[in-house]
């Protein structure tokens, strides 16, 4: 009975004692962490994609509440949750919500098979990194897309996929959230992430070619050669040629789509707009027309990086000459 | 017989040129001039258009911190000043010149005289390093780093041991072998240069075992000289690759091991030079001859004559194949350097430049990369690589993007030789994935570092 007895005693007062160390450990060690960081948390989309530029949401979220105590939001934004997620935030810590456009990531290449005749072939590891450092790519063009997909793979929204048939990626504007992982990924910064434009329209120069025109041309048929012709005719002052290359700054750009018209390399493409009534007042040089076919082909999302089938006709044209100064 | 003691392998030697005499190539009609022909930063033209040009006149100026000039091989008229397609496909700044006749800078000694070391009398250490430095010179063996800035130890640290890298351990070059065959004395004076510069008593001259008779035509000068030539002496290696690698060949001559980067391997007292440096070194100091023509082997099993071209540097590439009998029909990837390390080539139209040691023509069944298939963990690679790293862990690592684990793995050793993706049983690209392990954790490092001085 008595070894029983002190049993209970000694482990019971040894329990009420670590009790007492633990109770005060608690009170001296206790961190405070602010209670507005989880409430924060709780309401962004919890995909750790770290677009914010923060390693992952938590962090995110700590950073919205500091920046809180300093009064304004400005400059934070979760691409995946876009505006109204950033609202429910302001509104967790009584601030108001910047206004933020949505983005969208753009490919800037349009250099299909068609396009960009494959003067070489790569055979290792499949990678665009390891290609880049290699070498040029499989291509004459030194800046276009190298096709082996470090952007399919760094997306974690599945929303840009491989085109088979054009060696292209595309993204999906739907499922795209402007986290910038795909234009990190790419080792020739071919990925802009870009305005998603009124009603998700938007004007776009689909190139990366920042050499010279002649080169350009000889690389790819629907390569930016830096004419300066799309700068001449746009009456917003929204495009630049810097380094043989123009590009159209999305916020002055007005949508007019002179531009598309205009440019000899059929290197810029306007996304989602509805397909063009035919003008019998300007009469469109067969060029022209063409394309108004193309955009109406395919209308609805990037697919019109895809040339459809009417437009395929027309690069064949493009091509043929630079085919044939690759032969001699 | 001496060898180094990790890894290493044996791929078939094909020396199909051993046998073939050093051949002059041809002048060539238009010459290109890259201004990025060595490691560091890219020489700065002094050229013009339609400027007119002799052999030997300077194209372009060394640039900013670690950089050589570059000279003109021929004379003519300058076509161009401007970007130009290089050998790894993208285009870099370089200078044209349409050739006219052969008319040479006076002040190059054009004989074939040989120039002994008591011939330049007085000469200073300093005045060697600064002739060596105003040619242009630059490691040959194909890793192009300055060599004036190897022949300035830096302070703390003593040259002990001279190397001369005659290994040629990549398969099919001959360019080494041959021109040990034909200009031994002007190598033997180019280590007593080196020797002089860096105030060093001893050098070794590190051949391996394939090539018998280099290793007796210079062991025999030697010891009739021996009181011309003191403290040199041939090392003959058992034939392993990646011998002629910097730090694998001090580990075979003198038994040191260099620490990993940044240790240098003057930290352990060696200073290694390519036996074509060398040569260049005697050209340079003793004719005042700036870096204009190298030795390149041109060779493959389909090649009509496998040659060692004796070539002015600019020359297209297209020119030495047809020299050496024409592009064979099989042909399936031509490769600038060895089967090795060397790069396939993107056009023929890329000139020879300071590092060209060679090129590789390769069969269509030859040049073909075996299916990938999964690492079965034979740990083949593990005992293979020389430097002691875990290729299959180093590439896991990277597919994973684990940077931290590849910098703690020490991927920044890597010599990128090869011999992991050569031996491995798979088939798996485990270079590629290394070199771009290797080329990240280099930019994290640099800038952590950058971030360091920023605080401070």
């Amino acid at each position: 009975m008595n070894v029983i007895l002190i049993a209970v005693i000694v482990l019971g007062s040894i329990g009420l004692v670590a009790a007492l160390i633990l109770f005060l450990a608690g009170k001296k060690f206790a961190v405070h962490e602010d209670e507005r960081i989880a409430k924060v948390a709780e309401v962004l989309p919890q995909a750790n994609c770290g677009g914010c530029g923060f390693p992952g949401c938590s962090g995110f979220a700590g950073a919205c509440v500091k920046a809180a105590d300093k009064g304004s939001l400005e400059g934070l934004l979760c691409p995946v949750g876009g505006q109204p997620v950033m609202e429910q935030v302001a509104g967790i810590l009584g601030l108001k919500a910047e206004a933020s456009a949505p983005k969208v990531a753009v490919v800037r290449c349009n250099g299909t098979c068609e396009n960009r005749p494959r003067i070489a072939e790569f055979d290792g590891a499949q990678s665009c990194k390891v290609q880049q450092m290699l070498g040029s790519g499989e291509t004459a063009c030194a800046y276009g897309c190298l096709g082996c997909g470090d952007c399919v793979a760094a997306c974690q929204f599945d929303a840009i996929r491989m085109n088979p048939e054009t060696g292209l990626p595309e993204v999906d504007e739907e499922k795209c959230t402007a986290c910038g992982a795909c234009a990190k990924a790419c080792p020739r910064g071919i990925i802009e992430i870009r305005l998603k434009g009124l009603k998700n329209r938007r004007v776009v120069v689909l190139c990366n070619n920042k050499d010279k025109g002649a080169q350009t041309r000889k690389a790819c048929s629907v390569g930016c050669i830096a004419c300066q012709k799309c700068v001449k005719v746009c009456k917003f002052e929204a495009i630049t040629v810097d380094q043989n290359l123009a590009h159209i700054d999305a916020e002055k750009c007005k949508l007019c789509r002179k531009c598309e018209d205009e440019c000899p390399q059929n290197a810029i493409h306007a996304f989602n707009f509805p397909p063009k009534k035919e003008k019998p007042a300007s009469p469109p040089t067969p060029l022209q027309g063409e394309r108004g076919v193309d955009t109406q082909a395919a209308p609805v999302t990037e697919k019109a990086a895809a040339p459809a089938a009417p437009a395929t006709e027309k690069p064949a044209t493009n091509v043929e000459p630079a085919k044939e100064q690759e032969k001699a | 017989m001496k060898t180094f003691n990790i890894g290493g392998v044996h791929p078939a030697e094909n020396k199909l040129s051993a046998a073939s005499p050093i051949r002059v190539a041809a002048i060539p009609k238009q010459a290109v001039f890259s201004m990025f022909q060595h490691i560091g930063a890219p020489a700065v033209p002094v050229v013009k258009k339609g400027d007119t040009v002799k052999v030997g006149t300077l194209l372009g100026e060394a640039g900013k911190g670690l950089s050589v000039p570059v000279f003109s091989s021929v004379s003519g008229k300058v076509n161009k000043v401007d970007a130009v397609l290089d050998s790894s496909g993208t285009r870099r700044m370089a200078v044209v010149v349409d050739v006219e006749g052969d008319e040479w800078e006076e002040t190059i000694d054009r004989s074939d005289k040989l120039v002994t070391f008591k011939d330049l009398g007085n000469i200073t250490a300093a005045e060697v390093v600064n002739r060596i430095k105003a040619a242009g010179i630059v490691g040959m063996g194909g890793a192009t780093f300055p060599t004036g800035i190897k022949l300035m130890p830096p302070p703390g640290t003593k040259a002990e041991a001279i190397i001369v890298n005659a290994v040629e351990c990549e398969p099919y070059l001959t360019a080494d072998h041959r021109l040990m065959l034909e200009k031994p004395e002007q190598i033997l004076v180019g280590v007593q240069l080196i020797k002089h510069a860096v105030n060093c008593p001893k050098a070794f001259i590190g051949i391996e075992m394939n090539k018998p008779d280099a290793i007796k035509l210079l062991t025999d000068l030697l010891k009739e000289k021996a009181a011309q030539y003191p403290g040199i002496e041939v090392v003959p290696l058992k034939v392993k690759y990646p011998q002629g690698g910097e730090k694998q060949l001090i580990d075979a001559v003198i038994g040191r091991q260099v620490p990993a980067p940044p240790a240098l391997p003057i930290n352990v007292g060696a200073i290694v030079q390519n036996v074509g440096t060398v040569y260049a070194i005697y050209e340079a100091v003793t004719k005042n001859k700036p870096l204009i023509e190298r030795i390149i082997t041109v060779t493959g099993k389909s090649v009509k004559q496998p040659s060692n071209f004796l070539a002015r540097i600019g020359t297209p590439m297209q020119q030495l194949i047809d020299e050496a009998g024409g592009l064979p029909a099989d042909t399936g990837k031509i490769i600038g350097g060895g089967p090795m390390m060397g790069r396939a080539l993107m056009s023929l139209e890329v000139p020879v430049t300071k590092g060209s040691s060679g090129l590789l023509l390769m069969t269509e069944k030859e040049s073909r990369r075996g299916e990938v298939s999964p690492c079965i963990r034979c740990g083949k690679c593990v005992t293979a690589c020389p430097m002691g790293l875990e290729p299959y862990l180093l590439a896991s690592y990277t597919r994973l993007k684990d940077w931290d684990g590849c910098e703690k793995n020490d991927v920044t050793s890597c010599i990128e030789c090869g011999s992991c993706a050569f031996t491995c049983p798979s088939n798996r690209p485990l270079l590629d994935n290394i070199r771009v392990a290797k080329q990240t954790v280099m930019s994290i490092i640099k800038a952590r570092h950058m971030e360091a001085i920023a605080k401070k």
